[in-house]
């Protein structure tokens, strides 16, 4: 049976637990940092030295860290791009924006294990040379922003945190940086430009890659909350000890958010690919399945711009044919199955789901989350939402569903400069793919009912005259 | 009208924009500490935005006027924000906004944020909480909550004194 594997959350749900610096000391909290902050230059065998902070960015490359906030990209490559050369200042951002639909994951740490972020950052900050790093968490998370700035004045007071940490002559300052509600400013170039003070319009790459060009022009590093946290464990445990936790290629664990139709609906921490999807719908331990007398519809499998899964799907992974309950959940088995992991979040539908309400939801969020900045994708995501309030309000067209897929394969593929227009697209197309036959139906249902609506008022009068 | 910012207030703000190296920055923290104090950010607090952080008003307006959360006229004393994405959606969002509107005498099928008559309340829906395990959520005011049953929403209103 797949089991939970608390790594990240091993304390937070401990009763008595608190978000307080005693606490966390009390339970080994930063015995990774003074580690890190105290390793010795390694000699190698070419006569030159391996600095602390250059082992530990080997060994984050070792562990095989990929981003937790949804791309899923190695943090030891990301941060080998890092301009070391530059002359500017390295800025670290902390992506605490948790803003795709499904995911409620970063809350947990953020509110309950603050701390565990903080350690995480100053190692993370002190391996790549940073003295300046900002948490850009989401304006809604309120108390968050409260609980991180307490957290930061705890370090600073204990000398963990500012001037000369731990009395090692390394400086780092971290301030926490509000959104205001704006889903683009989860992704990393849009968050730069939130957070200079400007609107969150993404920058295209190339050339504006933040570990060449980014906060203010300067190398930046932009990691998610539970990808930092995981470097508090590949210090404390080595990175090639972390690599064996999850399977090859996806390592460590991952929290997974479910939510929708299951009966325990929750964070669940697994070792990456230890569990199936099936095992985290349907477990006692994880979901428990779905409500009495209910079938499984659809499933998507991370964060609402990931194509949708169809109960009963298979897909062909490495030659064999493979439910999609049977699918591995980690990076590589979704991709394959041509969607994603993204920030691991499940929302499960089961039968009773309208499946195009379901869509025009999505749909509705991205037309509101849109930027603006690109054509395809301000325009696009409002055709694509128009179109499905159509059809969920009785207007509907048999026509629609080839209409929405026309749209959606408009949008992205280059057309626009960040991914939003990947993610304003993918639900559509893979919804309106695998559950075609519902679109058409409610579209031609509502031609039908307004063909008879505007049939010759004459008519209804006759019948209405017409003896019983 | 004369907009005047207390000594106290701008002291915390001077402290945030001591935060950045580059001045214009401090701007979202800025709106929000002013929003906090003023409960809306109106034409003369860009203005003293602008002038404060070395900006032009449009620089500030710019943002006043992207971003959901920050506001342009006053709402009511108590802003209900309820969730209507997917996970809370079909967790039964809609229904609670519905009962929300419906106990406050306000259009459900309205768009936007509306605020009953005696400036007591604002009923609106909003996007992804990032709490979709326990939905529905919503926030009144700065507080979340969390699995709102009707019982739940209408207990949270008779707090709203």
């Amino acid at each position: 049976m797949a089991q939970e594997y608390k790594l990240i959350l091993k304390h937070a749900d401990e009763p008595g637990y608190m978000p307080d610096i005693e606490c966390y000391l009390r339970h080994g909290g930063y015995a990774a940092l003074k580690k890190a902050l105290t390793i010795q230059p390694k000699d190698l065998p070419d006569g030159k030295k391996l600095s602390g902070p250059e082992q530990i960015r080997q060994e984050v490359m070792t562990s095989g860290l990929r981003g937790r906030g949804g791309a899923g990209f190695s943090c030891g490559l990301k941060w080998s791009f890092v301009d070391r050369k530059s002359g500017k200042p390295i800025y670290l951002i902390c992506n605490a924006d948790e803003s795709e639909p499904g995911t409620f994951k970063d809350r947990q740490i953020i509110y309950k294990d603050p701390h565990q972020l903080i350690e995480g950052m100053i190692i993370s900050c002190f391996a790549n040379d940073v003295h300046l790093a900002y948490i850009y968490i989401r304006g809604e998370f309120v108390e968050g922003a409260k609980i991180l700035n307490r957290a930061i004045k705890e370090a600073k007071a204990k000398k963990i945190l500012g001037k000369n940490i731990l009395g090692t002559g390394y400086d780092l300052e971290i301030y926490v940086h509000r959104g205001a509600g704006a889903y683009i400013c989860g992704e990393e170039t849009g968050l730069i430009e939130s957070l200079e003070g400007k609107r969150p319009y993404p920058r295209i790459k190339p050339p504006y890659f933040p570990a060449v060009l980014g906060l203010w022009m300067c190398p930046t590093i932009v990691n998610n909350v539970e990808t930092l946290c995981n470097v508090k464990h590949i210090v404390a445990m080595g990175g090639a000890e972390f690599a064996k936790l999850g399977t090859p290629n996806n390592t460590g664990t991952r929290i997974v958010s479910l939510s929708g139709h299951v009966k325990k609906p929750g964070y669940y921490e697994i070792e990456v690919g230890k569990a199936t999807i099936g095992q985290l719908i349907f477990d006692a331990n994880f979901g428990g399945g779905l409500r009495p007398g209910r079938s499984l519809k659809a499933v998507i499998p991370g964060g609402s711009s990931a194509k949708v899964f169809k109960a009963g799907e298979k897909f062909k992974i490495k030659g064999r044919e493979v439910d999609m309950l049977d699918l591995p959940y980690d990076f590589d088995s979704l991709i394959q199955a041509g969607s994603m992991s993204g920030s691991s979040a499940i929302i499960v539908m089961d039968d009773s789901t309208d499946i195009v309400e379901a869509l025009a939801n999505i749909s509705d969020f991205y037309a509101h989350e849109s930027c603006g900045q690109c054509t395809p994708c301000r325009e696009g995501s409002l055709w694509l939402s128009k179109a499905l309030h159509r059809l969920t309000h009785g207007e509907g067209r048999a026509q629609d569903a080839d209409y929405l897929v026309k749209i959606a394969d408009n949008i992205p593929g280059g057309r626009t400069i960040c991914a939003f227009g990947e993610a304003c697209s993918w639900p559509v197309q893979s919804f309106v793919a695998k559950f075609k036959d519902e679109f058409v139906a409610k579209g031609a249902a509502d031609e039908e009912r307004r063909a008879k609506e505007t049939t010759p008022p004459t008519e209804p009068k006759q019948l209405a005259a017409a003896p019983h | 009208m004369s907009f005047t910012v207390p000594a106290n207030l701008e002291g915390e703000i001077d402290e945030l924009i001591s935060h950045y190296p580059v001045k214009r920055a401090a701007s979202l923290m800025v709106l929000h500490a002013i929003q906090e104090h003023f409960g809306w950010i109106s034409q003369e607090a860009v203005e003293w935005t602008a002038r404060k952080l070395d900006l032009q008003p449009i620089n500030v307006y710019e943002l006043v006027t992207f971003y959901p959360m920050l506001r342009q006229e006053p709402m009511g004393k108590y802003q209900i924000k309820v969730c209507r994405t997917l996970s809370c959606a079909l967790g039964g969002a809609y229904e609670l906004h519905q009962h929300f509107c419906g106990k406050l005498g306000l259009d459900a099928h309205k768009h936007g944020p509306q605020t009953t008559q005696d400036g007591k309340f604002t009923v609106e829906f909003i996007e992804c909480l990032a709490s979709c395990g326990t939905a529905p959520v919503m926030m009144c005011n700065d507080d979340f909550y969390e699995g709102v049953s009707h019982a739940k929403a209408d207990e949270i209103l008779g707090g709203c004194k």
